[in-house]
């Protein structure tokens, strides 16, 4: 378990907060690591807060559990700050990543104290700039990575782009701008 | 040794089950979707419209529809499949019963779910739970792995002519199915020959052989029908552990009637079904490796037949035993598993302290840490053979544990 990196992401059902988790559980295989991604649900409706896991490791992973101490949190939707504490059991070591255009020290007053780094990224204004349209989800995932370290730049572009044309095979033209979003969100979270 | 070839994937346990049907294109899918299972039929489907499989979808209006065309496809002669959930296996329950008592081996990819009321999507076992005397063999998973490996299992003992049962290939519902995990899958061509061709020697297709399938059976023959039923079940032990060693050769996995996990020297014990082995696993090996304790696990793969006498044997040096069950039945002594593997140890002899728990209803999680009190009052159970309530709860909370 010693060399499991645990992450928890926060967001609300529509914005890909699953989607991402799943995407990073796709990477990190693709590198030879043993992999979980899951969601948990609360009510099935586009809004609500869901709440989604990652565990990564070099061994293989038997826990079925959700997580509650995680390395890392990723908050894609930042008015759940103010209904969630959504630092709860992350590790002083870890990290917090939120998509919000606030510095960390606006932000501050909503994390409860927590000692560890925080990052916030304008995941909005990226996916805005990148795509012309407000998918948070892809740069909030380059940032995890980012921050995370689970794997290098040039790698985890180049899975990404596998992984798009596999997914966007129907309309390869959004193809650039989500890989635009995604070296804007790792350079901005470095 | 032979060098065993595998194709490295991550898939979730409802991505792996589609994955597995692909694999043996069976006859006939009659389905009707339902949380969490819904995808399976989807995937399906899409493998049906892009031509890589050739097997006859049937849209039908509910689920009672949908055990009845897989009971009539599979009566015709075909190799049929559904998959369902939590109330819709509930309105299945009249055709679960005409299936197992017509010999139908039927394989239903079953996704588990609490059943209503309250109204509950997640993870919970009394939608299979409550069909256990149904006549349907259960086969449960921990991982996405074996409920894959599972299912390729399932039609080899489900038509074997012994057996001649229809087969309940479960797995937890969102932990598994909707989890993306490491997997190993087998090749197509290995698949093919492992699961066969289906070659039913009665069916109603048959111009050769005029029969009747659910005719009307009146008192003398009705009681016989069970006896059948029984002995069945009885043969399905053998064939079961057959399946699995002739698995085992083209994979290297090996599959039982359950797995025991450290109990060579074990003391204390629990024994439970599906996902949660896998955290009770990680509990293990943090328990012994800080203190010692001699705790092990047994996880029951298969429930139905069940495998008292093998499981009574593998109970016999322990000192307490905790019994975990994921659905609530009311009854005044235990929940279901906990009935049956105290039936067991009781007629073996077993003199085991026991305790039944009540854990993960409707998806509550449980942890590693809840794992690890399981074991700390497993040993204070052995040491002062204090009469714990008959059954208990995990995670339950009351007016001292307001945290939600």
């Amino acid at each position: 378990m010693k060399d499991t990196m645990e992450i928890r992401w926060h967001g609300r059902g529509g914005q890909g907060a699953k989607t991402a988790a799943l995407l990073l559980a796709d990477v990190a295989f693709k590198t030879g690591k043993y992999v979980q991604g899951f969601p948990e649900y609360g009510p099935e409706r586009m809004g609500a807060p869901i709440t989604a896991y990652n565990r990564i490791s070099s061994s293989p992973i038997t826990v079925h559990s959700n997580i509650y101490e995680p390395d890392y949190v990723v908050v894609v939707d930042e008015s759940l700050l103010e209904s969630i504490d959504v630092t709860k059991g992350l590790k002083e070591g870890g990290a917090v990543i939120i998509n919000s255009e606030r510095t960390k020290e606006e932000l501050a007053p909503y994390l409860h104290g927590y000692k560890g780094a925080v990052y916030t990224v304008n995941a909005k204004q990226i996916s805005l700039k990148a795509l012309g349209k407000n998918y948070p989800n892809s740069p909030m995932l380059a940032a995890a990575v980012a921050v995370s370290n689970v794997m290098d730049r040039n790698e985890f572009l180049k899975e990404m782009k596998t992984s798009f044309q596999h997914k966007f095979a129907k309309k390869p033209e959004v193809i650039e701008g989500n890989m635009r979003a995604l070296k804007m969100a790792f350079d901005e979270a470095c | 040794m032979i060098k065993i070839m595998a194709i490295r994937e991550r898939l979730s346990g409802n991505e792996a089950v589609a994955y597995a049907i692909k694999q043996i294109n069976p006859d006939v899918m009659p389905a009707f979707p339902i949380t969490p299972s819904t995808e399976i039929p989807q995937y399906v489907a899409n493998y049906i419209a892009n031509g890589e499989i050739d097997t006859e979808f049937i849209h039908v209006e509910s689920e009672h529809s949908a055990m009845s065309a897989t009971v009539g496809a599979s009566a015709a002669g075909a190799r049929a499949v559904t998959a369902t959930s939590s109330c819709g296996m509930a309105l299945m329950w009249e055709e679960l019963y005409v299936a197992a008592s017509n010999r139908l081996p039927i394989v239903l990819a079953l996704v588990n779910r609490a059943l209503s009321g309250p109204i509950n999507i997640n993870a919970d076992h009394s939608d299979s739970m409550g069909a256990r005397d149904s006549g349907w063999i259960q086969i449960y998973a921990e991982s996405n792995q074996e409920v894959y490996d599972n299912f390729l299992q399932a039609y080899p003992i489900a038509e074997n002519e012994k057996v001649h049962l229809p087969v309940m290939v479960c797995q937890d519902g969102f932990i598994t199915s909707h989890g993306v995990e490491n997997i190993y899958l087998v090749e197509d061509e290995k698949v093919k020959d492992f699961v066969g061709e289906y070659n039913p020697k009665h069916y109603l297709l048959n111009t050769e052989e005029k029969l009747a399938v659910g005719p009307y059976a009146v008192s003398c023959y009705y009681m016989e029908t069970k006896r059948g039923q029984r002995q069945a079940m009885i043969e399905a032990r053998q064939v079961i552990l057959d399946v699995a060693a002739r698995f085992e050769k083209m994979t290297g996995r090996k599959y039982g009637f359950f797995e025991e996990y450290q109990m060579e020297d074990a003391e204390y014990a629990v024994v439970l079904i599906g996902s949660a082995a896998g955290t009770c696993k990680a509990a293990i090996d943090h328990i012994r490796s800080t203190s010692g304790k001699k705790v092990g696990l047994i996880k029951i793969r298969v429930f139905r037949p069940f495998p008292e006498e093998e499981l009574a044997k593998a109970l016999s040096k322990v000192k307490a035993v905790a019994i975990m069950d994921r659905s609530e039945m009311f009854s005044a002594t235990s929940g279901p598993l906990g009935a049956e593997v105290r039936a067991a140890m009781y007629q073996a002899r077993c003199t085991a302290d026991t305790v039944n728990y009540f854990y993960g209803l409707g998806g509550r999680d449980i942890t590693v840490p809840d794992f690890e009190q399981v074991y700390d009052k497993l040993e204070t159970l052995a040491e002062t053979h204090t009469i714990m309530d008959m059954y208990t709860y995990i995670g339950l909370r009351d007016q001292q544990t307001k945290e939600d």
